[in-house]
């Protein structure tokens, strides 16, 4: 571990705790614009204006709904397990606040800078499928259970391509500290070299954050909420900013991974200001792009979810390993590296392409489709 | 006492804490929880050792391990449904078990001389150890990922005759 900004003070636990305290007032402020962000995004998507009576252009929505949830009351019911369904909101929320803590925003902004912070990240991030469960058992209501166990064989599944993609990266760049392979994007980002890694480490992220089109475990018309469904107030907005501040972490590191994080495309060393303003472009690009997936895609069913990751995302995103490591072994050209990553991704794309198609037309499905059409037709 | 020592005995407190809610709790789902509360204290002195790499592989396998050994306990047992004391004719051997295993443990502990005084820890970093799992023991490594293959695979076909039945 290298203290780059030194100890604040000189004391290393005084240093540690003021360090989560900012931590933690930041993520409070991302989170609360967020929202408001994404209620902004997805309403003009769907041709509609969004938030715009609480301050400027609706600014203070965010501020208005954070002071209401902290206001309302903290229901419990009274069969729950006391103590799982208390402490499960923080089982959600205390691990993505700890992986905040190993993300890099410019070469000397963040939090600690880890040699190992790729693996931290990794580790740290699975943690919090523990608190899903607890909720969905704590709850003792038959729809957060279903929810949680939803939750956990999803995030458990997407977990493994979400590693699988990382590590491909951290192969190409021979490094786990985040900083050094930002650092290593200088001329290329490796989104080039890695293209089939971005797209999946994005699709396995926003299954991890139990996002539309993988809400499958919070689908408010199967499980009225899942895991979340008793839990209101303070603690419901637990669960609501571990979901928005890991997708601002998972932003932050698809930046630095993939898109070349502060450095790219200007050379080595661009000063810290303008590191400060690649960094938030490129997170809110990719922040942008997860909004806009959520106001596009329906959601899927959970068995599709599952043969999706076991049998399109895991295979091809292993045999994206095998290849980086030929190519990295016996020295070949870089550019191997996009043409395999390159082909992989387009035969994942037409097999799940043709999965679907072949899906749509399968006699008993498009009998199903032909029923309630019926069914529509007659007013039922 | 140093910071370091404070850091250990509260993370070796609430280790214990855990281990003893899992061995009482009557829940089985609580039990389970108990059981990360002390896996990760664990990770925790890991850490305080500098041994980085097995405190973080420490959280990595055993959140996942936890989380699948609540699932099951949720869908192979009736969990919420036991509440009498799960007592059996196993009763005595159990105990025996127990212990032989604790009497073992505890002399091991009392017969090491451990090293009192250390001034300074080796930390091990990431490149030597997995350079030591996949070049100098490679074989012993693959043999061992093998044999847990060979268990999931065995475990895969018992269940399935049972179901066939």
């Amino acid at each position: 571990m290298m203290p780059v900004l030194g100890y604040w003070f000189g004391i290393a636990w005084l240093d540690a705790i003021l360090r989560l305290a900012v931590i933690a007032g930041v993520m409070t402020v991302v989170v609360i614009f967020l929202t408001y962000a994404e209620r902004k995004v997805i309403a003009r998507v769907q041709q509609r204006l969004g938030p715009t009576r609480t301050g400027p252009a609706g600014l203070l929505q965010g501020v208005a709904d954070a002071l209401k949830l902290v206001l309302k009351e903290d229901l419990r019911p009274t069969t729950a397990d006391r103590w799982v369904f208390e402490l499960a909101p923080f089982m959600v929320f205390v691990p993505v606040f700890l992986t905040f803590v190993a993300v890099p925003f410019t070469r000397d902004l963040g939090v600690r800078f880890l040699s190992l912070g790729l693996f931290y990240i990794v580790a740290v991030s699975s943690l919090n499928i523990v608190g899903f469960i607890m909720a969905g058992w704590g709850s003792d209501n038959k729809y957060a259970l279903l929810g949680g166990v939803r939750a956990a064989a999803q995030m458990i599944s997407y977990e493994v391509p979400l590693v699988l993609t990382v590590l491909g990266v951290a192969m190409v760049a021979s490094s786990l500290d985040i900083r050094v392979i930002t650092e290593r994007q200088d001329v290329v980002p490796y989104i080039v070299w890695q293209p089939l890694a971005f797209v999946v480490f994005i699709i396995a992220g926003l299954a991890e954050m139990n996002r539309t089109p993988f809400d499958i475990p919070v689908a408010e018309s199967e499980v009225v909420g899942g895991p979340t469904v008793e839990y209101s107030g303070i603690r419901w907005s637990f669960f609501q900013l571990a979901e928005y501040s890991s997708l601002f972490v998972l932003s932050a590191l698809g930046a630095d991974l993939f898109l070349g994080g502060y450095i790219w495309p200007f050379g080595s060393n661009p000063p810290g200001w303008l590191q400060l303003i690649l960094i938030l472009v490129k997170t809110s690009f990719m922040i942008l792009m997860i909004f806009w997936v959520r106001a596009t895609f329906p959601r899927l069913r959970i068995d599709q979810l599952m043969s999706y990751c076991w049998k399109v995302l895991i295979p091809v995103t292993v045999a994206q390993l095998f290849f980086n490591g030929l190519v990295l072994v016996y020295r070949w050209p870089d550019i191997l590296l996009l043409v395999f990553s390159g082909a992989l991704l387009v035969g994942a794309t037409a097999a799940t392409a043709v999965a679907v198609r072949r899906a749509a037309r399968r006699p008993r499905d498009a009998q199903a489709v032909r029923d309630r059409r019926l069914q529509y037709a007659r007013g039922a | 006492m140093s910071v370091e020592q404070w850091v250990f005995y509260v993370l070796a407190a609430i280790a214990v804490g855990g281990a003893a809610v899992t061995v009482f709790a009557r829940d089985i789902v609580r039990a389970a929880l108990g059981l990360i509360v002390a896996l990760l204290m664990t990770a925790g002195v890991f850490v305080l050792l500098s041994a980085e790499v097995i405190g973080l592989v420490q959280l990595l396998v055993y959140g996942g391990a936890v989380a699948i050994l609540i699932l099951f306990a949720l869908m192979i047992t009736r969990a919420r449904e036991v509440t009498y004391r799960l007592d059996g004719p196993q009763k005595p051997l159990a105990l025996l078990a127990g212990a032989t295993l604790a009497a073992a443990i505890g002399v091991a502990v009392v017969g090491t001389v451990f090293p009192t005084n250390t001034d300074h820890i080796n930390p091990v970093g990431f490149v030597e150890m997995s350079t030591a799992l996949f070049q100098t023991y490679a074989v012993p490594f693959e043999v061992a990922s093998l044999v847990l293959l060979v268990a999931l695979v065995g475990a895969i076909i018992i269940a399935r005759q049972e179901e066939r039945q």
